[in-house]
């Protein structure tokens, strides 16, 4: 990472603050299903970014997951166009 | 974006007040963004608008090409998966336009080359790590180390600061989210779809032979 890290003492407080980046780490800690209840001042920065890689990455497996079933489900439904054109209808509703 | 902050960093040393209370304008607009942002990608109608621009480009891609392996479908699935959530970015987030550029920049090299090089290509957004700076990395402290492993994970953020960072990983897990979403309801419906029509012609088949 650049030497513009938060945690740098430099005056003029155009810097980075870390306020900024607490605030934006207990947003993140919100959206994280596993951390979400917790109290934001039990749960460390390092925390909640290791639960982040972890949820990326489960996300990721899930639509790599899907991407398998919905190839073979395309394969099987792939029939006439009538039918995509079914699914994309009803799909809009 | 992220860019536009940093530059006021910068200029906020040499300029006076007036300079300042721009720059906290300039965030607290990415940070209603942010709000609508986060809004947009838990919201039905969005979900809706992808579900259905995704089947179109599914239904396209495989018209164009019908490759042969079930792992090369199924990649190809994830891709356009993929490609169609960056589009529904609008172009607001590095990691989206990371997404569209670096398959652009895939195509370029496909066009150029031999399939020989289809093992980076394939591999889109990641690449391969050198082993030497694995064993280095355990000494970096726990917050530098998971930000970069954070860096690695989200498409384009490998060099980003670390607010920035938090900023596109809080987007990009609700894209993902969706996207997750999205994908699961069609393939409920997909089987259910195909279970009907399997029923369907069961029985007119039988009525036929009735």
């Amino acid at each position: 990472m650049s030497s513009r890290r938060s945690r740098s003492r430099q005056s003029g407080g155009s810097r980075i603050t870390d306020d900024q980046i607490n605030d934006l780490v207990s947003k993140l800690q919100q959206v994280l299903p596993e951390l979400r209840n917790r109290r934001s001042d039990k749960v460390s920065a390092a925390r909640v970014l290791q639960e982040t890689c972890n949820y990326i990455r489960n996300l990721h497996k899930e639509a790599d997951d899907l991407s398998d079933r919905l190839s073979e489900l395309l394969e099987t439904t792939d029939g006439t166009s009538a039918q995509a054109e079914i699914i994309r209808s009803l799909l809009t509703q | 974006m992220a860019s536009m902050i940093s530059d006021f960093d910068e200029s906020a040393h040499r300029l006076p007040e007036p300079k300042r209370k721009k720059l906290r304008k300039i965030e607290t607009v990415n940070q209603d963004q942010a709000k609508n942002n986060q809004i947009r990608w838990r919201s039905l109608a969005e979900q809706q608008i992808y579900s259905s621009k995704l089947v179109e480009a599914l239904r396209h891609s495989r018209r164009e090409t019908s490759p042969a392996t079930i792992s090369t479908r199924s990649r190809a699935v994830r891709e356009t998966a993929d490609k169609i959530l960056a589009i529904a970015a609008k172009g607001r987030t590095r990691w989206s336009r990371a997404i569209l550029s670096s398959r652009l920049k895939q195509r370029l090299k496909n066009h150029k080359k031999a399939k020989a090089k289809s093992k980076t290509a394939a591999a889109g957004y990641s690449r391969p790590t050198n082993p030497a700076i694995g064993v280095q990395k355990k000494k970096l402290p726990a917050l530098r180390q998971r930000t970069r492993v954070l860096g690695r994970l989200v498409p384009g953020c490998r060099k980003l600061s670390l607010p920035n960072l938090l900023e596109e990983a809080t987007d990009y897990i609700a894209a993902l989210e969706m996207q997750v979403r999205a994908m699961a309801a069609l393939a409920d419906f997909l089987t259910g779809f195909n279970a009907g029509a399997s029923n369907l012609a069961e029985s007119s088949n039988r009525l036929e032979m009735s």
